[in-house]
């Protein structure tokens, strides 16, 4: 093609204004975390009134909502960073294909998954550590297996083994990083099916993220084994 | 009065209530329950009512016959009924009836399954306004040891041939994806389906492939995303399948699988419960029920029925309750035959409208749970074989669970749920390992068998009103889809009960009336 090959690493814009609210959404999904007092008396009086009940779930359905909002693509808004920044060099690069797209920490979800889907030359995309990313986002991801070469998934708190097996599509997958996942339930043993599933596929589970915290000088050493005394 | 014009019917009921549970504090002398005014004529709000003045008061044997005779019995009778009235008594004015449904219910549903919970759901999810309808649901077992939704194997697919089924499924997909905004309830944790997007795998022989290329072409049609594969393509992608005899194979990319039927259910009950939908656990023995005789335009007569009382039984007991409601919801799974012809439904002449029964009978299944240690991998599907076996990855330790539909005459005896492990051998195992080679050294570890409500007709559901019986709605007859046709099938029922039509999936091919009539509504399969 005539267009240069340039690999937009398209950040999702104003994350550090989004990142309390990422938090916030995460706490709406995850009530465990809302042990306060306040919530005690709440809970009581829902528990014995159904019109209290009914308020308190219409607030929590506004805060789910807002995860829905921010996935919305409107042409140019999703890409556009905090201030002026990158959208005038970014319209000048419309005709060329996007290869990698680094999404970590993206509050996007299984709509907004369609903004991605429509990149039909992407080889690189990292969804580290996306919370509302899960096992049916991934079922989605067979529309890229033309195209994608690397995929990293590691830190995702709602992908599990059932979501890892329909990476199967992707058949020129390269690079496959599912370390961290919280929710997999047997991580060795995923990793090892995942590695017979994608046989091409150099896959970078658990163990590696661990050997990387040890430090260099603390990795086992292979010529550590002595020769034996005659 | 209103009441009393609806009693006329009710002959055998007067009769019936002597077995009946204390009534309300009305039949103070009157005979047994006109039950015209109930107690103080106030009538429940939101929750029922769980105690009541009992009625008659402790029972005066010979009351008013004070003759001659035995003046010092009755004396020592009269002064041990007037110690169990004081204080310290056995006798209480009040009575606990907690186990009992209330008295009144707009909609009573029959079957606490998933299609049942789901029709309560939506229901309480579309009325005009919050609290307007009191809607109760009727479980003969709270264990579910028989129902047949906690026994399925859990799969969802959109691979059908009538369109019907498959926006069915797309709609119940959608939902089960976004389980926790449907059904989330404040203050407790979110759901986990445990939803498997593996896919469904249907392989044809020759005879076969050309129905599937028209079931996929209306499944892409309706927005189904099933791609088609050649016996290579496949080879490349599953080696570890034997394609001989395999013309052509469909494969679901997105929004297939399998999932945890238990945790949709729990779901249900506690948004259902949040909703304010009741609860009963017990079981319907009876309805009554007023008939009207008219006539069409046409001149012919023709007798409509309204129930009026639903009388629910409660376990390992007599006593039972009439429950008056206005519409009645048949969601009793492989029983609602059963239930339809409590109501009624096909006591007539043959070929009548009136002698047309719900042709909904209990068929029991058997699902098998094998390990095989060089089995397919993880990428497997559910693969259903042309001979009709069936199988699925279980888990991640090489378990596989699956089994096969029998033929009409080998149809084993549905009067309970024993696993015949011969079936398995004989009838399942061959074609398994003749499919899948690796299946040849296997280990069967567990089996169950559960009931499909099977319509006899055309293997597809009846949903909506019954014509005759004019406030009695089905819900039932999935034959082995209910489970993942449910959200979908619960909110077109309550469309039907609330705006009197279908609104978003149009199920006129599955109405009641379609047996009458002889139009099937068939599933194209591929054997």
């Amino acid at each position: 093609m005539a267009a240069p090959r340039a690999s937009l690493r398209l950040v999702a814009p104003v994350w550090n204004g989004g990142t309390s609210g990422i938090r916030g959404l995460s706490r709406a999904v995850d009530p465990e975390g809302s042990q306060r007092k306040g919530r005690a008396l709440l809970q009581f009086l829902a528990d014995r009134f159904y019109d209290v009940e009914a308020v308190r779930g219409y607030l929590l359905q506004k805060q789910v909502l807002k995860v829905l909002q921010k996935n919305r693509f409107q042409d140019k808004e999703w890409m556009r960073p905090n201030g002026r920044g990158l959208s005038g060099e970014l319209w000048k690069l419309r005709e060329v294909p996007v290869e990698a797209v680094d999404a970590s920490g993206c509050a996007i979800n299984y709509q907004g998954l369609d903004n991605l889907l429509a990149l039909r030359e992407l080889q690189s995309l990292s969804l580290r550590c996306c919370p509302h990313v899960d096992d049916w986002c991934l079922g989605r991801l067979h529309q890229l297996a033309d195209s994608l070469r690397e995929l990293s998934l590691a830190g995702c708190p709602r992908i599990s083994e059932r979501g890892l097996a329909c990476l199967h599509h992707l058949r020129n997958l390269r690079r496959l990083d599912i370390s961290d996942l919280p929710a997999v339930s047997n991580p060795g043993l995923t990793q090892i099916l995942v590695e017979e599933m994608l046989p091409d596929c150099e896959v970078l589970g658990a163990d590696r993220a661990q050997s990387l915290k040890l430090g260099p000088e603390e990795q086992p050493r292979d010529t550590a084994s002595s020769p034996i005394p005659a | 009065m209103l009441r009393g014009a609806l009693r006329f019917g009710l002959g055998p009921g007067l009769l019936g209530r002597r077995l009946g549970t204390h009534r309300g504090g009305s039949t103070l002398g009157k005979a047994e329950g006109s039950g015209g005014c109930r107690g103080s004529g106030v009538s429940p709000v939101s929750s029922h009512v769980t105690f009541r003045t009992r009625g008659p008061g402790p029972r005066w044997e010979d009351s008013g016959s004070l003759g001659a005779g035995d003046w010092d019995g009755k004396v020592s009778e009269i002064k041990k009924k007037i110690q169990s009235i004081l204080p310290g008594g056995a006798w209480s004015p009040l009575c606990d009836t907690s186990h009992l449904p209330p008295e009144h219910s707009d909609v009573v549903i029959v079957g606490g399954g998933v299609v049942g919970l789901s029709v309560a759901y939506w229901l309480k999810r579309l009325e005009k306004q919050q609290g307007a309808i009191r809607v109760l649901v009727v479980e003969r077992d709270h264990t579910y040891s028989q129902a047949s939704t906690v026994l399925s194997v859990g799969g969802i697919r959109q691979q059908f041939s009538l369109p019907e089924n498959i926006q069915l499924s797309l709609f119940s997909v959608e939902f089960l994806r976004n389980i926790n905004e449907y059904l989330a309830v404040v203050d407790d944790p979110p759901l986990d389906l445990q939803f498997n997007p593996s896919g469904y795998l249907f392989l044809a022989s020759e005879e076969g492939a050309t129905i599937m290329e028209n079931n996929v072409k209306v499944q892409r049609q309706e927005g189904a995303k099933v791609c088609l594969m050649s016996p290579e393509q496949l080879r490349k992608k599953f080696p570890w399948i034997n394609t001989e005899g395999v013309a052509l194979a469909s494969y679901g990319l997105e929004n297939e699988g399998w999932f945890d039927p238990w945790c949709l259910l729990q779901g249900l009950r506690r948004k259902v419960q949040s909703m304010g939908v009741l609860f009963c656990h017990g079981e319907v023995t009876r309805f009554v029920s007023s008939s009207n005789h008219m006539e069409t335009a046409s001149g012919e007569k023709v007798t409509l029925k309204r129930i009026h009382e639903v009388h629910v039984k409660v376990d390992h007991s007599q006593e039972y309750q009439p429950v008056e409601c206005a519409i009645v919801v048949n969601a009793a799974g492989a029983w609602s035959g059963r239930i339809a012809e409590l109501a009624g439904i096909g006591k007539g002449p043959p070929g009548t409208l009136q002698g047309t029964k719900l042709p909904v009978e209990p068929r029991k299944r058997y699902v098998y749970l094998w390990h095989c240690p060089q089995g397919p991998g993880l990428e497997a599907p559910l693969v259903a074989d042309p001979s009709g076996a069936y199988f699925r990855r279980e888990g991640l330790g090489n378990n596989y669970l699956g089994g096969c539909s029998p033929s009409e005459e080998e149809e084993p005896d549905p009067g309970n749920l024993e696993v015949d492990h011969d079936f398995f051998q004989e009838k399942v195992w061959p074609h398994l390992a003749w499919r899948v080679p690796a299946f040849e050294a296997l280990k069967v570890r567990r089996a169950w068998a559960g009931y499909y409500d099977y319509n006899t007709f055309d293997q597809n559901g009846v949903v909506g009103p019954h014509p005759l019986v004019v406030n009695m709605y089905f819900a039932a007859g999935f034959s082995g889809h209910g489970l993942q046709q449910a959200p979908a099938v619960g909110r077109a029922v309550a469309e039907v009960m609330l705006e009197g039509r279908f609104q978003t999936i149009n199920l006129s091919p599955f109405l009641f009336s379609r047996f009458y009539l002889g139009e099937k509504a068939q599933e194209r399969c591929i054997i």
